[in-house]
């Protein structure tokens, strides 16, 4: 019998270091610090005027939202591409509530705006957890559906933002102590998202069930509820950025959102989520959507054409997905090392 | 495996379930034919079912104008319908004129998002009878039968230039922030400014031209880039309705208000809150109810062959009274008018 | 001990589960067809204008890039994986032909340049999911971004429209004689070509087997990597393709051209009978689920219902025959479970 040699006890701060500073999302973290610094250094006004600071936290919040949404769905190992038509349908939902009903208080549009997300989460959840559909096929479908019924609601009219009441409107501009009451809010969110996948039962679970949903069905997890309450978050989430979108821009027209299924799916990617699910956290989707929208801010200052952006959001995707690739099979390589190791 | 073994039962319920599915189609298939059923006349006497396909749909300028052509077309008894895009792309008004054509309507009154994409459809239109009369922006002259324009271009240009001129004193940069790439009257205006410019006020630069597609987002997303990529710029001018509005909306609420002067074609609705609170001091446009109202006229004297679109034609055209047709068959609305602060509240549209 | 074992009655031994009318007629593939048929019949009768020839040619000329690419698509879904790129290809190779033509190139030069490039972007895609192992799924979600966002960047929202008039008007042209756009030739050539491939070659039993199980698919000696890098670089070089013909019919080189198209397709094919598992599909019922949703698109066009709601009922039908295969699934395995029956005696189990 080989005599057990006591492993020297890690040094506890140098060990959190080492997992902080490896981690995905201070990696994005740092590349996010980089852009920023390189534009501002060509062009001072980005970070420094009160307008540029303003747009740079301003401008994220609404996909911020959206991203933790998407990341939680992910997670499950399913993805839900109908995001960009919610949010066009609430943010027109929450045109029309102040249209139809004037003196209507903001915080019921709000939570209008929210339930109505939930309830077209609800049909994109209960379509996939009960009939074990692929998310891919089910939420294509509903993109299709829910922008049809966007259309069909809106007829060729707009909301006008002088249709809203001036102190909606101004949420969209507030700040408290210069930091914009919408970047508050995706914060506010983001830090409560980050803290229930991390530390609740039920946000482990999400893990569980995209790490390996047979075994998670096996082990007693109710995997069809889950699933589907990670479909209504996603949606009620993308309600709500639908509500600030409105306050935001005060103009919408039926073609609100169109296309920010894909912002949101490359946020969650680059921010660390793995697309076959299992892994990732909220934190780096938030990120990673950050990281996004600064970039596409940051092109036309450092004099590439804004016409450019899809392009590099396409091979900051791949990039993503294919370091995540190496990285699994390097972690899988060395588990695989370490089990020798420890057998012998 | 699970699908081969269970073939047999599901491919049966399959088809059953595909029945089922097809009779709801019937249904709407059937109620919404009912609807549409009355689009064309049908009879060999005069048709005078025209059809408004602006660039694209939910655009506030647009709205007015059809609905002018709407008025018209209620006095003298024709058939109203406006089609169009989400969007403001060449590709997808040649689908609705093929549907268009189709549906063999009497007149196709068209605001063109690029002056030849959609030149091959509007002229199989025409071989099948349709007449084509384009109104604010215009296809090239082998495509189309009258070409009703808003105001003289010459005009339409000068008019902002002078505007902006008046506004940053005359010298300084300048940014232009238009509506789609291709779009024809966009660019005709957008040369003429530029040489007009050139010829009339040297000390003034055009820096950059930018794109908002005629959509709200867009226009107001450019419009923050351009602040922040521009820190001399002096003034904007956006001959679009949706872009004067975006602009003058994230205008209002940035460090920029009163700084960058801000002028171009917009509508008094759109455009009073920020003419009250001083964002934008003025700008212009015409009627455009009268542009289409005066389009609707010219569509029906070509339907009932009063005219052919030559030159010295001559048609009647209700309120407006009588028009003749110009040079390459164009027809002209009259001058653009400048709205400020003094007369903004007298108008609505 | 009596040598007569009791006679077990002669076992007839089929040789397929179902008479031959059964398995022609009672498929998933039949069932579009029918309902093809049936929308076909209600449109002609309720739809004015619907019977004039011309419908055909507007209809065939507007579905032309659908019925492509769906082609290389379904072998794509067979083996169980996607792309979602193919209308990104479309735009790609739309803005090649135009900027290409501008700087003086002959179109069919540039034509040839732009399905190249459509099959090094499928070649992209067949080696990030083959040799690094990546899901197509977020393969495929990378490059419609990327290849789109390269077409919109090389030509900004511009547009190039002064195409020869030859091949705009060839694009448009039909047979003569007949109101069929001649673009169905080149496409009925590949559906021959396809059919062959997957019905009746071992190639095309390869895909099959891939999809409903690619290990052992593997151990039979089938090579998997080689068959799905062929089948995206296949994908890539059609919608390239079909891009050229997208360009010329519409007579505008554009970056944002044909947005939107992969979904369509997948719809189309879905719709079509082939499932998003994986292993079981073919080309008959694809085809019709292409011209049904063209059919419906154009029969409620010229009844003046509005694009959107032609995307609500795409949208629903495609979520209903996925759902559908699904329901159904689920309906035979409740028939079938055993039935319980309350046990009269005291049960005593069998020694």
């Amino acid at each position: 019998m080989s005599t057990l040699t006591a492993k020297p006890t890690p040094n506890v701060v140098l060990h959190g270091l080492g997992v902080f500073l490896r981690a995905r999302e201070t990696s994005i973290l740092l590349a996010l610090l980089l852009v920023i610094a390189v534009t501002t250094i060509k062009n001072p006004n980005f970070l420094f005027s009160s307008d540029g600071f303003r747009d740079l936290l301003l401008t994220p919040s609404i996909l911020i939202l959206v991203a933790v949404g998407q990341a939680i769905v992910i997670v499950t190992r399913s993805v839900d591409l109908s995001v960009g038509s919610t949010l066009g349908l609430t943010a027109y939902l929450t045109g029309r509530l102040f249209l139809d009903i004037p003196g209507i208080p903001i915080i019921l549009v709000v939570l209008a705006g929210i339930v109505f997300g939930a309830l077209l989460g609800v049909v994109n959840g209960a379509l996939v957890a009960f009939a074990k559909v692929p998310a891919l096929v089910i939420t294509l479908g509903t993109l299709y559906a829910y922008r049809g019924l966007n259309v069909l609601w809106a007829g060729s009219d707009r909301i006008n933002a002088s249709d809203m009441p001036k102190n909606f409107l101004a949420l969209g501009t507030t700040e408290y102590f210069s930091i914009p009451l919408l970047t508050i809010i995706a914060l506010i969110v983001l830090i409560a998202a980050g803290w229930y996948m991390r530390n609740t039962r039920g946000g482990r679970e999400f893990y569980a069930i995209g790490s390996e949903p047979a075994a998670a069905e096996l082990y007693g997890l109710k995997v069809t509820k889950r699933i589907l309450v990670a479909f209504v978050a996603c949606g009620a989430l993308t309600g709500l950025a639908g509500v600030l979108y409105a306050a935001r821009y005060g103009t919408i027209n039926s073609q609100a959102g169109s296309g920010l299924e894909l912002d949101a799916v490359a946020a969650a990617v680059i921010g660390g989520v793995a697309i076959f699910g299992g892994s990732g956290t909220v934190w780096g989707a938030a990120i990673g959507a950050v990281l996004l929208l600064t970039i596409n801010r940051a092109l036309p200052i450092l004099g590439v054409q804004d016409f450019w952006q899809r392009a590099v959001v396409g091979a900051l995707i791949i990039g993503a997905i294919v370091l995540d690739r190496l990285l699994a099979l390097r972690q899988t390589r060395k588990l695989l090392e370490s089990r020798d190791d420890s057998n012998e | 495996m699970l699908f081969h073994k269970n073939g047999a039962g599901a491919a049966r319920s399959g088809a059953i379930a595909a029945i089922g599915l097809s009779i709801a189609l019937v249904a709407t298939g059937c109620s919404a034919s009912d609807t549409g059923g009355g689009s064309t006349d049908g009879d060999d006497s005069t048709n005078l079912a025209i059809t408004f396909l602006p660039k694209n749909l939910g655009n506030a300028y647009f709205d007015t104008s059809d609905k002018g052509g709407e008025t018209a077309i209620g006095e003298f008894g024709g058939t109203y319908a406006e089609v169009g895009p989400s969007t403001a792309t060449p590709d997808a008004q040649v689908s609705y004129i093929n549907t268009l054509t189709q549906q063999g309507v009497g007149a196709i009154v068209v605001s063109a998002n690029d002056p030849k994409a959609i030149g091959g459809a509007l002229n199989e239109a025409r071989d099948a009878g349709v007449k084509v009369v384009t109104y604010d922006s215009d296809t090239d002259v082998e495509f189309r039968d009258v070409f009703i324009n808003q105001a003289d271009s010459v005009g339409i240009a000068k008019v902002q230039v002078d505007l902006i001129a008046e506004q940053i004193g005359d010298a300084g940069e300048i940014a232009i922030l238009s509506a789609s790439a291709n779009a024809t009257n966009q660019n005709a205006w957008i040369e003429l400014m530029k040489s007009d410019i050139e010829d009339n006020h040297p000390d003034i630069t055009v820096v950059e031209t930018v794109y908002g597609d005629d959509d709200d987002q867009t226009s107001f997303d450019k419009t923050a880039a351009l602040l922040q990529t521009r820190p001399n710029l002096k003034g904007i001018i956006s001959p679009t309705t949706v872009g004067i509005a975006a602009a003058a909306r994230y205008l209002q609420n940035s460090e920029y208000k009163g700084e960058v002067a801000l002028t171009g074609l917009g509508t008094p609705n759109q455009m009073r809150d920020y003419v009250t609170d001083g964002t934008v001091t003025a700008f212009a446009l015409w009627n455009p109810a009268d542009l289409g109202y005066l389009a609707a006229y010219a569509a029906k004297a070509l339907i009932e062959e009063t005219i052919t679109g030559a030159e010295g034609d001559t048609f009647d055209a209700g309120d407006l009274g009588s028009y003749t047709v110009g040079a390459d068959g164009v027809v002209l609305l009259g001058d653009p008018y400048e709205f400020n602060k003094e007369n903004i509240a007298d108008f609505d549209f | 001990m009596s040598n007569t074992v009791t006679a077990t009655p002669d076992r007839v031994y089929r040789d397929y589960g179902q008479p031959l009318w059964r398995r022609l007629l009672v498929t998933r593939e039949s069932a579009i067809i029918a309902l093809l048929l049936l929308v076909i019949v209600v449109a002609l009768l309720s739809v004015r204008n619907f019977d004039n020839p011309i419908t055909i040619t507007y209809l065939l000329l507007d579905v032309a890039p659908i019925l492509l690419i769906a082609l290389p698509m379904t072998l794509i879904i067979i083996t169980g994986e996607i792309d979602l790129s193919v209308a990104s290809v479309v735009g790609l190779s739309s803005v090649l032909l135009g900027t290409l033509h501008q700087a003086g190139l002959p179109i069919a030069v540039a034509g040839i340049i732009a399905i190249i490039a459509g099959a090094l972007g499928g070649a992209l895609n067949g080696f990030l999911v083959t040799v690094v192992g990546l899901p197509s799924l977020a393969v495929t979600i990378g490059t419609l971004a990327l290849y789109r966002g390269l077409a919109v960047g090389l030509l900004g929202t511009t547009a190039v429209t002064d195409f020869n008039e030859f091949w705009t008007t060839l694009a448009k042209s039909k047979i003569p004689g007949t109101p069929i756009p001649s673009i169905t030739i080149p496409f009925l050539i590949l559906l021959a070509i396809f059919a062959v491939v997957l019905h009746f070659t071992p190639f095309g039993r390869g895909v099959f087997a891939i999809g409903l199980s690619s290990e052992a698919a593997t151990f039979s000696g089938i090579n998997v990597n080689r068959t799905k890098f062929i089948l995206f670089v296949v994908a890539g070089a059609v919608s390239a393709f079909a891009g050229i013909y997208y360009t010329l019919r519409f007579g505008s080189a554009r970056g944002d051209n044909a947005t939107g198209l992969e979904l369509q397709v997948i719809a189309a094919v879905l719709l079509g009978g082939v499932s998003i598992f994986g292993g079981r599909g073919a080309l008959h019922g694809v085809v019709a689920g292409v011209l049904l949703i063209g059919v419906l698109g154009s029969a409620l066009r010229l009844a003046n219902v509005t694009s959107d709601v032609i995307n609500i009922i795409t949208g629903v039908l495609l979520v209903l025959s996925v759902v559908s295969t699904s329901f159904l699934v689920w309906l035979h395995k409740q028939r079938s479970k055993p039935r319980r029956t309350p046990r009269v005696d005291s049960g005593t189990p069998p020694a």
